[in-house]
């Protein structure tokens, strides 16, 4: 037992960059040429030539996807310096905004349930690059950064998150009930699992409504266990829907890790008939592969299931700590290991498509942008006092709504 | 169909061999000139509304081959084909996920429970992921779905198969749950809830399948629709206001009848709409008569006489001359034994009894 928890813990933190050629492999020696080149130019260089290239070129995927009845595809991908460089900017946003809402919660702006992605940014991050807005997805409560991806802006998740009018939701959703209808992005569900089969009932509009298009199911590994997901997945099998099943293994469902909950936690090949495939989570490219890959099989062979190996900094909400059940070191080892931030950074100044000081601008305005966000969220008043009786239906029949006092207050509903 | 012919491996199975149903299959004949079964208006609201509206579909256990565990979906998959009436597994949890799911894209689903006693095993998605998402995402993700199917007691199911859910679904605010009675209760209901951009749980029963009701030509009439949220008055009357839904709507007005005799004039009220309830038109009946009888078939605690009682108490205390009396189901689990499921379920007599009480005239 303890071997295999040995085992296990070496898997989180196996190193994502093992065997690649035109991936960073020796970045420290990058690092000092990337400088030394910065020292020989002229140091207001701007973003003008390389990173807003949109020449592709093709960069190795090191760790192997794993297929379950199915042929994985390539472990090479497509990509450019402009795309890298918005992976990058985008992933960053992503982290500060998760680390500004940690800091809010403690000091008391947001309250309630508040459950981070940080370290999770290259799964949300490389579904959107293989999708359109016409594709929708559905996710659980971990979906700040699934916001942001689809479409959403870090003021109105701020907003959202303080229970501000000038949320997403208009304040009355709070940090799980994320939705963006324009992006096709259905929330933001609170109840494990619910979203897998909601999920699928997206795509199956999708397919009723004859629209070259997927939806995408995102849940977790503790999620994984549940029946509706089989029941959805049985459905979606024998319906052919073009519903892709995301399985976003952070390895902890809660307190608990995946051996503890899961008899076989190989979730991507829980589907049994469903086909599967395992992907790297921590690298961008790989999950944009693996997604591209996964709708083209939905559109033409049916569902398929996406095991995302991905990890979480934080606890499971701003209620966990996150180290009694983990060790520190299992966490900064995934950190210093397999940061997707990280790996991207590596890969673009290897490909001297930036300098350091570039990237540290950008990491600037990224915070810049995110502080703004901050400040005028908390600016933003919180909804006015009719919104309490307004959205329960789209057609009220004004019927009378009661507030706790009856005789106090009686509304007719919208 | 042949109520003879048995499945295997379906837990369903106990509801298709109760004896009303053999008549109600042998009722279908009669449904005809200005009447018409609830069954038939059922199917024919249904039926309309696919015809006009393209986005709406049907799914549920049996719905399509089987022509529907209660033939309430009969003939709609030879018309409408296999991709607008779905047959299910027997998965309630997932297929009623999928059906809000679709709904969320704007698809008009209508999700049929063989009956409501099952969709508990949906409930999370009825209540968590229909009723609420309207509220909590500020108003951009509508559900325009209906929830239908037999509920209450029917006839030697047992204690598993005749829970009725109206309170419960009742309390829940986003719901709409209607329950029809009559014919002409269920096509108008039936339509509204379909075009109601809302989620709505339409409560039937079984036991009324069968039975006829006249139809005008205006019930007939494919754009006829009932306005969910009014109480009909089924029967004027002075001294006391009978309120019920469903079956007992129609012991209800039997015990009128037993009433009139004595010559206590009952006014009965046939709720249609349990959420938003129509308090509106039990007051003023209240208002009237001064007394009250409250009918459910479902349990007495936190049920829907409970809401009713409660609004009466509250808007016209000063009008009562009688506290409010409450006829509803036994506090137990529904037996099987014929003479204890009547004992546990509410009959005429006891409607009765309960009114002349309300009226000081029970000794």
């Amino acid at each position: 037992m303890a071997m295999a928890m040995a085992r296990w813990r070496q898997r989180l933190l196996s190193s994502a960059c093992s065997s690649s050629s035109s991936s960073a492999a020796a970045p420290q020696a990058l690092l000092r040429l990337a400088s030394s080149a910065l020292s020989r130019q002229s140091s207001s260089r701007g973003f003008a030539a390389a990173p807003d290239d949109t020449t592709p070129f093709v960069v190795d995927i090191p760790v192997p996807y794993a297929g379950h009845r199915c042929d994985p595809p390539e472990q090479r991908v497509e990509t450019s310096a402009k795309e890298l460089v918005d992976f990058f900017k985008v992933m960053y946003v992503m982290r500060r905004m998760e680390i500004a809402a940690d800091s809010l919660y403690k000091a008391k702006f947001i309250r309630g349930f508040c459950h981070l992605y940080d370290g999770q940014e290259a799964v949300c991050v490389g579904m959107e690059a293989a999708l359109t807005k016409e594709d929708a997805i559905i996710t659980a409560y971990r979906d700040h950064c699934t916001h942001i991806g689809r479409g959403g802006t870090v003021l109105e998740v701020m907003a959202e998150l303080m229970g501000r009018k000038s949320g997403c939701s208009l304040g009355k959703g709070g940090s799980m009930h994320m939705y963006n209808k324009e992006g096709n992005f259905y929330g933001g569900n609170g109840i494990v699992g619910a979203q897998t089969a909601l999920g699928a009932g997206l795509a199956f509009a999708q397919k009723y409504n004859k629209q070259n298009a997927v939806s995408l199911a995102l849940y977790g590994d503790g999620a994984a266990n549940q029946g509706q997901l089989f029941e959805a997945m049985n459905i979606s099998a024998l319906w052919d829907l073009p519903v892709i099943f995301v399985c976003e293994n952070n390895h902890y469902g809660m307190g608990t890790a995946e051996w503890r909950s899961a008899k076989s936690p190989e979730y991507y090949k829980r589907g049994d008939y469903v086909p599967g495939l395992k992907i790297d989570g921590m690298d961008v490219l790989a999950v944009k592969q693996g997604v591209r890959f996964a709708k083209e099989h939905a559109l033409t062979k049916g569902p398929i299931v996406l095991e995302m190996d991905t990890y979480r900094y934080h606890g499971h909400s701003m209620s966990d700590p996150g180290s009694t059940y983990r060790t520190r070191e299992e966490i900064s080892g995934v950190r210093q290991e397999r940061d997707p931030i990280e790996r991207v950074r590596k890969l673009l100044l290897a490909k001297e498509i930036v300098t350091v000081a570039d990237l540290k601008n950008l990491e600037k305005q990224a915070k810049a942008e995110v502080d703004e966000a901050v400040n005028q969220a908390k600016e933003g008043g919180q909804p006015e006092t009719h919104e309490l009786f307004t959205h329960v239906h789209v057609k009220g029949l004004k019927q009378l709504a009661y507030g706790p006092d009856r005789k106090e207050v009686i509304v007719p509903l919208p | 169909m042949l109520p003879g012919i048995v499945r295997s491996s379906s837990r369903h199975l106990p509801c298709r061999r109760s004896l009303t149903k053999w008549m109600s299959v042998r009722n279908l004949a009669a449904a005809s000139g200005d009447q018409m079964t609830v069954r038939d208006a059922l199917n024919s609201a249904i039926d309309e509304e696919m015809a006009a509206d393209p986005k709406v579909f049907v799914m549920g256990e049996e719905v399509g081959e089987y022509q529907g565990a209660y033939k309430v979906t009969k003939g709609l998959l030879q018309k409408y084909g296999p991709d607008r009436v779905l047959d299910t597994p027997i998965t309630e949890a997932g297929f009623t996920g999928i059906g809000v799911g679709a709904a969320f894209q704007g698809l008009k689903p209508i999700v049929e429970f063989m009956t409501f006693n099952f969709a508990m095993q949906a409930i999370d998605h009825i209540i968590n992921s229909a009723a609420k998402t309207y509220y909590m995402s500020g108003g951009q993700i509508s559900v325009p779905i209906v929830f239908r199917g037999p509920n209450g007691a029917a006839a030697g199911v047992g204690a598993q198969h005749s829970q009725c859910f109206a309170a419960w679904y009742g309390s829940c605010p986003g719901l709409k749950v209607v329950t029809p009675y009559s014919a002409e209760d269920a096509r108008g209901l039936l339509k509204a809830a379909i075009r109601d951009p809302d989620p709505v749980v339409f409560l039937e029963n079984e036991l009324l399948y069968g039975e006829n009701f006249p139809v005008s030509s205006q019930v007939r009439d494919p754009n006829f629709t009932l306005p969910i949220g009014k109480a009909k008055v089924e029967r004027e009357g002075t001294d006391v206001t009978i309120t019920a839904f469903s079956k007992m709507v129609g012991f209800a007005l039997k015990a009128a009848d037993e009433l009139a005799k004595d010559g206590i004039k009952a006014e009965v009220i046939n709720l249609r709409s349990i959420r938003p309830l129509d308090r509106e038109t039990i007051n003023a009946s209240v208002r009237k008569t001064y007394r009250l009888v409250a009918v459910e078939e479902g349990w007495p605690q936190h049920g829907v006489c409970a809401e009713v009682c409660a609004s009466v108490q509250e808007e016209s205390f000063d009008y009562l001359d009688a506290p409010i009396e409450r006829i509803s189901g036994a506090d137990i689990p529904m037996p099987y034994a014929a003479n204890l499921e009547r004992l546990a379920l509410p009959q005429i007599e006891d409607i009765v009894r309960a009114a002349k009480r309300a009226c000081y005239r029970s000794k």
